[in-house]
């Protein structure tokens, strides 16, 4: 009872006007990114890392959390209306959204995508509120050891399925390790490769290697490769009376609740993040579709309705072991990790203790942003579009910029600006030779924590090994490293399947139309 | 004998190519039908699609006028893209459509009919919606 009166007290704190227009700017900012190709959550927030250090916590979380959903609803916008999924989570979406846009039901798709995402989000924020704490209080009880394992679980599955590759994921993993290696180190005091730099001896800022990784890099790779010219919207019928009519509700409800129940589990157990959800919802949709099997290819809503409400799901289930035990199964995830470090505040089991009034005002934030999202999406979708007329010039520029000057000013040393273009440079070419820079950062905020931890169980067992995987919840965890990456695998694999089926349907439209055009 | 018209879709480009049918048919010309983007960004509604483009072939027929459509992707800006155009064909008429756009808006964004206007070395005829 004492957490819904928490809860309150969280409402308490976000509905203070000041926090409400922290989580205005947050959704506003996440969705305008989610809507962008090729600006995600992570890279938004790593940028914006150095320039809320002047906020108070709360403030701060409240904003990432907004950027955190609002990249969600954002993506379906381009991938309805312009077959570009503005990020990953959105791929699935664009299978039968476009189609329904193409059928001019575009406005049916977007609200059934937007009102999905508000049903699943606002569930599994329940969810999330009703398991979290049982999850932290039981966490309390797990000792150094079960800890290791739980981080050897997180490194395994986010670098085997976070690339396309396992082995290149756990390249990039190993990178990631070695950077959170450099540095002093802080049980003996000795300084690890720092080649003589002084400026090395405190190790690498993880905000630096995020944005140099997630922004720079990124920002040189679209510069190299981004040429392709103009894609038609389609457009969108105005008038809120045509966004859903009495069939699409009765068709898209039970999609959103069984979304609702896929994404969430898979959002909380270290499975790749939310496009695994997508996937899996739409594979379902697909077999229990009875009476509208035909109309799946061709735009049926439940496609649509099913994918959209798992993607917002799993981002609330990818907040349970944030939270709980502190650790980040998606690159956001380890994005709003580093953002907690930076205030001093180890996500961990003991969070919901020592930081209670904070996690509960970012749980309450949640429910908000979610009302805030759905208001701002449907009538704003005009808008959303505008922001796909920037010139790209202008908005990688500006991305630069903004990460070079946030991490100067983190200490404001020039070197840092050194090292980010250095990093950004190696995360170019991560990108051009499809090494994912996820696991990368993962590792180097992941490596530091389960290095304590390791070293602390075998002070502990006085250099005795076996006590790693004697204790029976360690020894099941490295048991089920095997089983996730595993069903991860299968469902990557089916979900390649899918993307072959999507661009071949693609084919088929521009085919379609190029003999129109003969005509 | 040459007319070229600058086109970009909506009610504005349509009256422009109505304007640039009729004109062409008086001077017994053809028509040269420039629609150019620079491909920086995602979307651009100026870039006039499949459908667009035949709605204006259309058009043109209507005015019973031989045209030519040069549909390009180029770095530089419309109004060069167009000049340029002109001056290849040796345009007799540039036809451009006109949109209201306030001095301080004309400063920071430039405006593409206006370039045309002045730079062009043959008569523009110059559409309002």
């Amino acid at each position: 009872m004492d957490n819904i009166s928490a809860l309150m007290d969280g409402f308490a704190t976000v509905v203070q006007p000041v926090y409400l227009l922290y989580a205005l700017f947050g959704v506003f900012i996440g969705t305008a990114v989610g809507v962008l190709p090729g600006i995600g959550p992570a890279m938004t927030i790593a940028l914006l890392l150095p320039l809320t250090y002047s906020l108070d916590a709360t403030a701060a979380i409240i904003v990432f959390a907004g950027i955190y959903y609002g990249g969600m609803y954002g993506g379906s916008t381009t991938s309805i209306l312009l077959n570009t999924p503005g990020e990953s989570a959105s791929i699935v979406t664009a299978l039968e959204g476009h189609k329904m846009a193409r059928l001019g039901r575009g406005a049916a798709a977007l609200a059934t995508a937007a009102i999905g995402s508000f049903v699943a989000g606002t569930i599994a924020t329940v969810l999330l509120t009703l398991v979290a704490p049982f999850m932290a209080s039981w966490a309390v009880q797990l000792g150094e050891p079960d800890y290791f394992a739980l981080m050897v679980v997180a490194f395994i599955t986010v670098g085997a399925l976070l690339g396309r590759s396992v082995p290149r994921g756990m390249v990039a993993l190993a990178l990631g390790l070695f950077l959170g290696l450099m540095g002093t180190d802080t049980l003996t005091g000795q300084q690890r490769f720092t080649f003589g730099i002084p400026n090395l001896a405190d190790g690498l800022n993880v905000v630096i290697v995020a944005v140099g990784l997630f922004a720079v890099g990124e920002a040189l790779y679209v510069a190299s490769r981004m040429r392709h010219g103009p894609v038609h919207v389609i457009p969108v019928e105005k008038g809120w009376r045509t966004w859903m009519k009495p069939e699409d509700w009765r068709r898209s409800w039970k999609p959103w609740l069984r979304g609702t129940v896929i994404g969430f589990p898979i959002g909380t157990i270290p499975a790749g993040g939310a496009d695994v959800a997508t996937f899996l919802s739409y594979a379902t949709e697909r077999k229990l579709a009875r009476k509208h099997k035909d109309e799946f290819g061709h735009g049926a809503i439940e496609g649509v309705a099913g994918p959209e409400s798992a993607n917002n799901a799993a981002a609330s289930g990818v907040l349970v072991p944030l939270l709980t035990l502190g650790l980040p199964t998606t690159a956001t995830a380890a994005i709003i990790i580093v953002a907690f470090q930076s205030y001093g505040i180890q996500p961990g089991p003991m969070l919901f203790q020592t930081q209670s009034s904070l996690v509960w005002a970012l749980v309450a934030s949640l429910y908000i942003g979610n009302l805030m999202l759905i208001v701002l999406n449907l009538p704003l979708v005009g808008m959303w579009v505008k922001v796909l007329q920037i010139p790209r010039h202008y908005l990688y520029a500006g991305i630069l910029l903004f990460g070079a000057l946030g991490s100067y000013a983190l200490s404001f040393s020039p070197i840092d600006v050194l090292i980010l273009l250095v990093i950004g440079v190696v995360g170019f070419f991560m990108r051009r030779y499809g090494y994912p820079v996820a696991p990368m950062v993962v590792g180097m905020i992941l490596g530091p924590m389960a290095e304590d931890r390791l070293r602390r169980s075998l002070t502990i067992s006085q250099g005795d090994l076996s006590y790693l995987v004697t204790s029976p919840f360690a020894a099941t965890a490295y048991v089920s490293i095997l089983v996730i990456v595993g069903l991860g695998l299968w469902l990557k694999h089916r979900e390649k399947r899918a993307n072959a089926e999507l661009s071949r349907l693609g084919e088929e439209i521009r085919e379609e139309s190029q003999s129109q055009e003969v005509n | 004998m040459t007319v070229v018209l600058a086109y970009a879709p909506g009610d504005l480009g349509t009256a422009s190519a109505r304007a640039a049918g009729s004109a062409a048919a008086l001077l017994g010309a053809r028509v040269v039908i420039v629609n150019a983007t620079r491909a920086d960004r995602l979307v651009d509604p100026r870039w006039a699609d499949e459908a667009e483009l035949a709605q204006v072939i259309e058009i043109l027929d209507d005015a019973g006028v031989d045209h030519e459509v040069r549909h390009l992707r180029s770095g530089s800006l419309p109004a060069d893209v167009v000049l340029e155009v002109a001056e290849e064909v040796d345009a007799e008429l540039v036809v451009v459509g006109l949109r209201r756009r306030t001095p301080v808006g004309k400063l920071v964004l430039g405006s593409t009919p206006q370039q045309i206007l002045l730079r062009a070395s043959c008569p523009v005829l110059a559409v309002k919606a």
